[in-house]
């Protein structure tokens, strides 16, 4: 069969085969299609043209950089100092307002808010939520329960800080390990648990004596979270009475953080945003209404 | 040259013999001095699979008497089909495996409890599992399967070698299986689609060269004055993806004795190796290749002549001349030069029409036989598949324009866009070719069940359409949330916003993924059935090109 090399005509679409064959298959003798010839040159003029425009071919040491002189670099550092020079003034300002100003100045408060929006999303929603309630272990910024303080000024602070973070300024707390560190029995950590469990609406453990947990309480915790239970800010020491707890409220979850506390760690922002960021972060978290 | 005295073993087995017992020993060194043990199991299965096959060699000498095969039986080639049905086997294989894990990495997206925090199961690991076991698994089986075949039918010539076969279509089963064992376990080179570290790699090049002689080998024997458009293409395939494989996987080992090895490459050269072959594996292998496969198969099915032998040269040459410089688009807007990434977007666009050259070669052969697409579900896949290679490659060339690619770079998009072009054109194309060879391979009269590739057919096409569609809107929606600026210029949503509004649009990529890997179950039910309870085709029936009847 392949020495067969004549040309045939085949019936369905009137055609001229090559006369070449191979395993039964033939080929037509069709012409390149014309559509698809001249787009296939159009394209080929469209990317001479585009190469005049911009840049393109490689030279020896240079390259070719066409008659626009357009610049993907140049363009986004442009850009960039564009954006830079549009906040700078309103930035400056707000860096040097004190908050007060910033509440009753409308431009102010409006830059704020619209900043520290963009900046909580990807900077303090991974651990706070983006609704910034928290989950155990990052407090929950919605509420009025402030370990740190709730004022615009706290909240200000500890964002430039962070709590237990490497900075030197850093807001540090630090709750004893009762458990592991052998200052209380297991029996005592029970009592002083069901103690601060009868005070803020749980139901103590069975058959615990919480004369002992009182005793012990004023005696253990007291110095920092007061006798009156409600904590101290100046120390970062939770208000026990308070109904939501950052690591859970529960008779276990206490005696779990009196036994061998987690003592959580939020980093210092200061060297990672810029001032007005950091400042606007505060304007916007003060803003969920827990602020006080 | 039907001999039938006993023979010496031919130089062929002993050098192959040879070759296995000395990789054998160097593998059981290897395995006995590292430290490390992902290497110590390569090693060992390196150690086992060469040992037996040398045992193999032996034994088939043995077993044969030492008769040489006859080239040609009753005047008529004899061709070498066994390696080819293994192909089909492992593809088959390899496609549910590839598919299965692909589902399971959509279902991760949408419900990140899946990973089970284990690190075998983790998103990392069986990503690159899921594109290997797709791409070069499944694909490569499919390209060497039909490659086999077709240059040996179309070259009217058996291929050369008794081993030589074997050698490739083993030989790189097992580099799948080092590869994708090695990606569970943590090694990886962390170049995507190249992923394999240096020993892979190394035993790959090894076993693509075997191949490289083996397909012109047969050319060089062919009994047929000319080369048929499809071994042009397959040819091509073989030859860059060599080249590829080699600059791209320039690495130094830190030990014989460990996995881990470091580019030579560094820097922007690094990546632009890396696209450099990252989009030519999508123009050689998944593009080049498959249209081998097209030029075959769709013709021989629809019992017509190519279209135009002028437009597959035209577009051939074409093709492989301007695939090669359309990397840099995948680098649009980094560290790359703009000329670079500008001369790569335009010699994207000079590509539309060489890619569409495929497309109406494939399409128009139909002329004059378009009503078999009624009754014929197999023709009916691979005409869909050309049609969807048709899209993807106008929107590819769309995609590496700068301005679109600023939407569109690093979204779903770019999955969609992938998807539409690997399930619709490298799927269907291969789906199609492998319900053609079954029944060819094994004898058969057709296959079990028109009615079932029919059903094939629908669910598949359908779970693409979900998928295309979903990532098009998912990736369009993130590529705008991503550069969304309030009136005040700062960025409207947080990348958390952006995550949790593609959610849905997870969810129906998956079911669209479950869709195609049920279509893909049916096939290998198909399959099975047409080898265990086919009807048997009288012996000298011409192998190709029958019809099977409509229900």
């Amino acid at each position: 069969m392949s020495d067969n090399h004549k040309p045939e005509l085949d019936q369905i679409s009137g055609v001229e085969t090559t006369g070449h064959e191979w395993d039964g298959l033939k080929e037509l003798n069709n012409p390149l299609p014309r559509w698809w010839l001249y787009t296939f040159y159009a394209c080929i003029v469209w990317a001479i043209g585009y190469w005049v425009v911009y840049p393109s071919w490689p030279m020896v040491s240079s390259y070719a950089t066409g008659v626009l002189g357009d610049s993907q670099r140049a363009n986004a550092l442009a850009a960039y100092d564009a954006g830079i020079a549009e906040r700078a003034g309103i930035g400056d300002q707000l860096v040097a307002a004190s908050f007060e100003d910033i509440r009753t100045t409308p431009n102010l408060l409006e830059f704020a808010s619209a900043n520290g929006r963009a900046a909580f999303g990807d900077n303090c929603a991974p651990c706070h939520g983006s609704g910034a309630i928290g989950s155990p272990g990052y407090p929950n910024l919605q509420d009025d329960n402030w370990i740190w303080g709730g004022t615009v000024d706290d909240i200000h602070t500890t964002l430039l800080y962070g709590i237990r973070s490497d900075h030197d300024e850093a807001r540090f707390g630090d709750m004893p390990a009762f458990g592991t560190d052998e200052l209380l029995t297991r029996e005592e950590i029970s009592q002083v648990a069901s103690y601060v469990a009868s005070k803020t609406g749980l139901e103590p453990e069975e058959g615990v004596d919480l004369a002992a947990g009182e005793t012990l309480y004023v005696d253990n915790c007291a110095a920092c979270h007061g006798e009156d239970l409600k904590g101290m800010i100046e120390v970062g020491a939770p208000n026990l009475t308070s109904a939501t707890y950052l690591y859970g409220k529960s008779v276990d979850a206490i005696k779990a953080q009196i036994y061998s506390p987690r003592n959580g760690v939020m980093p210092a922002w200061e060297a990672r945003l810029d001032p007005a960021t950091i400042k606007s972060l505060a304007v916007y978290v003060h803003s969920f209404g827990g602020g006080q | 040259m039907a001999q039938t005295q006993a023979r010496l073993i031919t130089l062929e087995e002993g050098l192959f013999a040879a070759f296995l017992v000395v990789l054998a020993f160097a593998c059981l060194i290897v395995a006995g001095k590292t430290y490390d043990q992902v290497m110590a199991f390569h090693a060992m299965l390196g150690a086992f699979v060469a040992a037996g096959s040398v045992f193999v060699i032996f034994k088939n000498y043995f077993d044969d008497g030492g008769i040489p095969i006859p080239q040609e039986i009753n005047g008529k080639p004899n061709y070498n089909m066994a390696p080819v049905k293994f192909g089909v086997v492992a593809a088959m294989f390899w496609g549910i495996s590839g598919f299965t894990v692909g589902l399971i990495i959509a279902s991760q997206l949408a419900w990140p409890a899946l990973n089970f925090d284990l690190p075998w199961t983790n998103f990392g690991r069986l990503r690159p599992l899921h594109t290997s076991a797709v791409i070069f698994a499944f694909g490569g089986n499919v390209l060497i399967a039909t490659s086999m075949y077709v240059v040996q039918r179309t070259c009217r010539v058996r291929m050369p070698g008794s081993v030589l076969p074997w050698f490739v279509i083993i030989g790189y089963n097992v580099f799948i299986v080092i590869a994708g064992t090695g990606y569970l376990l943590g090694a990886t080179q962390s170049k995507e689609y190249a992923e394999p570290e240096w020993y892979a790699d190394l035993w790959l090049t090894i076993v693509w060269v075997a191949y490289l002689l083996l397909f012109l080998g047969t050319l060089w024997k062919r009994k047929e004055p000319h080369i048929y458009v499809a071994n042009w293409f397959y040819l091509a395939f073989i030859v860059t993806i060599a080249m590829l494989h080699l600059v791209n996987n320039a690495t130094i080992p830190v030990t014989v004795y460990g996995t881990k090895s470091y580019i030579v490459w560094s820097g922007v050269q690094d990546a632009m190796v890396q696209w450099w072959y990252g989009h030519n594996a999508v123009g050689f292998f998944l593009t080049a290749g498959f249209l081998a496969i097209m030029y075959y198969f769709v013709p021989k099915r629809a019992e017509r002549p190519v279209y135009s032998y002028r437009l597959s040269i035209v577009h051939f040459w074409a093709l492989i001349f301007l695939y090669i410089w359309a990397g840099p688009h995948h680098l649009h807007y980094t560290a790359l030069p703009q000329w670079a990434s500008t001369l790569g977007a335009t010699f994207s666009i000079i590509l539309w029409m060489p890619s569409w050259g495929g497309m109406i070669n494939g399409l128009m052969t139909l002329s004059g036989a378009w009503d078999k697409l009624r009754t014929d579900p197999v023709l009916r896949m691979m005409v869909v598949s050309v049609a969807f290679y048709g899209m993807s490659t106008f929107e590819g060339p769309l995609m590496s324009l700068r301005s679109v690619n600023s939407l569109s770079h690093y979204t779903d998009w770019t999955i969609g866009h992938v998807h539409s072009g690997a399930l619709g054109w490298v799927g269907y194309i291969s789906f199609g070719a492998l319900y053609c060879l079954v029944p060819w391979l094994w004898n058969k009269k057709n296959l079990y069940s028109l009615k079932l590739v029919n059903w094939h057919f629908w669910l598949s096409t359908l779970g693409i359409v979900l998928y295309i569609t979903s990532m098009w809107v998912s990736g369009i929606m993130q590529g705008l949330m991503w550069r969304a600026y309030d009136a005040l210029g700062f960025l409207e949503y947080s990348f958390i916003e952006t995550v949790e509004a593609m959610y849905p649009f997870y969810v129906i990529r998956a079911l669209g993924g479950a869709l195609f890997v049920l279509g893909a179950v049916i096939m290998a039910y198909n399959l099975w059935m047409t080898v265990r309870h086919g009807e048997a085709e009288e012996a000298e029936a011409s192998a190709a090109g029958h019809l099977a009847a409509a229900e």
